[in-house]
């Protein structure tokens, strides 16, 4: 069936489809439609939906309604998803799965309510306190909104981590029309002998992220170090176009890359060698897409990195690449979005270089 | 075929509705399209727009830097979206609020405020204008913006249904 939905409510209906049936959150624009949607449907799923009093209870509710082993989540905008880092570096500590919604919007402090990328260090390179790792997917189109929230539930109880659906303002806005159909997506659903039950028969089951035995947080940090190269080794994605002969490689991902992408097919009709790369996971970085890359035999490469922010994804591309290639930048922030045509005219002026 | 617009009015002149029935009606004929509205602390009076991209292929941003076509439905909007046209863009303004000079070239002022009136429903304007849009850009049929209104009115304001068909057929009679 093919319907005309916003990016929120394809967030908040996947989650429905996907099976989960918990949702805390606090009202924050631009995502606010995610919670609207929830308090209506999720109680017809047979599901819980809660305005939780703040950000930092939202989370908190997550956190213990997880650890019952019930899919749960909670959505934000960038303010609020920086409340929740407690809260989720405790659900990363414990090992329970839940899935995080950032809408990004323009930072730093209160910011605006502009689309933004501005929070790609804070997602992928901690946020919270301690060696966690979040999962983070980011979708470009109202469809993967919707898909990937089953995806989302599915690796973090496959790994038990949480994993975050990172977007923004643009994508979470606008509206596109996309196939909801139960049978298309990969929602694969784990056993949970971990869940707090009710221990009736069995052994208790504990849930915590408090070590203090000398040398068992350690031991558990290096097990936790085990898991991510599992998830670094099995879980990168990325989409790729014309990497065959490209000359220039934009790299760009979620909202920015539509647009990136607008700009490489208008070079390939004026016959330009342009490519583009685009992470869907942005944690784990799919490294293993920008080794494959060649140089043109006799020809050159260059990267060139596009971001709704000053350069967030800039240097973990640049350390996927090892250095081996150059690599460019153009970003804007606060709400500025580069244009097709900005980047159009960066890129000519780099291959006339 | 790609058709980008822009459309621009006061909040409460039913502008995020004409782009929602625009994106609806070209789903119905498979076409690709996105809708992107202003999410900012729009509120009734004020000025409100939304982004509308019409293809036969995929799209890539769905915001709208030039349009194709810019539909002014009041005086502000003209000033904040007149620039925005592509060159030979094709502006559609409401000249029952908008009385300034017109500098663009391809522009055609038709008074949708009054022409809904006298359908029986001042917030039809934007129906009106709709109609006036697809007459002179071609760029959906007349018949499944009726589907889509049809769809999108409950059924206990059947009348309001008829009432925005009819705003929608002035529109059409205008070119």
């Amino acid at each position: 069936m093919k319907v005309l939905i916003s990016g929120n409510e394809a967030i908040a209906e996947g989650a429905i489809q996907a099976g989960c049936s918990f949702y805390a959150g606090y009202p924050i624009t631009p995502q606010n439609e995610i919670p609207a949607y929830m308090s209506v449907h999720m109680p017809q799923a047979g599901g819980v939906f809660i305005q939780a009093e703040s950000e930092l209870a939202a989370i908190n509710m997550v956190y213990g309604a997880s650890a019952t082993g019930v899919r749960s989540m909670t959505s934000s905008s960038s303010p609020g998803v920086s409340l929740k880092q407690e809260g989720i570096s405790y659900i990363a500590g414990a090992e329970l799965p839940a899935v995080i919604v950032n809408i990004m919007r323009g930072g730093p402090g209160l910011g605006n309510i502009a689309p933004s990328q501005s929070d790609y260090f804070q997602a992928t390179h901690g946020g919270g306190h301690g060696d966690y790792r979040l999962i983070v997917l980011a979708p470009a189109t109202v469809q993967e909104a919707y898909d990937f929230m089953s995806l989302g539930f599915s690796l973090a109880e496959k790994y038990r981590n949480p994993a975050m659906i990172l977007g923004d303002g643009m994508l979470a806005q606008m509206m596109e029309p996309i196939n909801i159909k139960k049978s298309r997506i990969k929602n694969q659903k784990y056993a949970r002998p971990w869940a707090l039950t009710g221990c009736r028969g069995r052994k208790p089951n504990i849930v915590k992220s408090f070590y203090m035995q000398e040398g068992d947080l350690e031991k558990f940090n290096l097990h936790l170090q085990e898991k991510y190269k599992t998830i670094e080794a099995q879980e990168q994605r990325h989409e790729g176009l014309f990497l065959d002969d490209a000359e220039i490689v934009l790299v760009s991902y979620g909202s920015m890359s539509r647009i990136a992408k607008g700009a490489v097919q208008r070079l390939r009709e004026k016959g330009k060698k342009v490519g583009l790369l685009r992470p869907v996971s942005l944690w784990p970085f799919p490294k293993k897409a920008f080794g494959q890359i060649r140089v043109h035999p006799g020809g050159r490469l260059k990267f060139l990195v596009i971001e709704m922010s000053y350069g967030q994804m800039l240097n973990d591309v640049k350390l996927a690449l090892n250095c081996k290639y150059p690599v460019e930048f153009l970003g804007r922030a606060g709400g500025g979005i580069p244009t097709e045509d900005e980047i159009i005219k960066r890129t000519l002026s780099l291959l006339s270089r | 075929m790609t058709e980008k617009i822009i459309i621009a009015g006061s909040g409460g002149q039913g502008v995020m509705l004409l782009g929602k029935v625009i994106a609806e009606a070209a789903m119905k004929e498979n076409k690709f399209v996105t809708w992107l509205p202003c999410y900012g602390a729009e509120v009734r009076g004020g000025t409100a727009y939304c982004m509308v991209i019409v293809s036969n292929k995929g799209i890539g941003s769905p915001y709208v830097d030039k349009a194709d076509s810019v539909i002014i439905m009041n005086s502000p909007s003209l000033a904040k979206f007149e620039g925005r046209l592509a060159k030979g863009g094709f502006l559609l303004i409401n000249s029952s609020l908008v009385h300034a000079q017109i500098k663009t070239a391809k522009a055609k002022s038709y008074p949708f405020t009054e022409i809904a009136q006298a359908c029986g429903n001042i917030k039809t304007a934007n129906m009106v204008a709709l109609g006036a849009l697809i007459a002179h850009r071609n760029i959906l049929k007349e018949k499944s913006c009726i589907e889509v209104m049809k769809e999108t009115a409950s059924s206990v304001k059947k009348e309001l249904i008829e009432i925005n068909i009819s705003a929608l057929k002035e529109g059409i009679r205008l070119k």
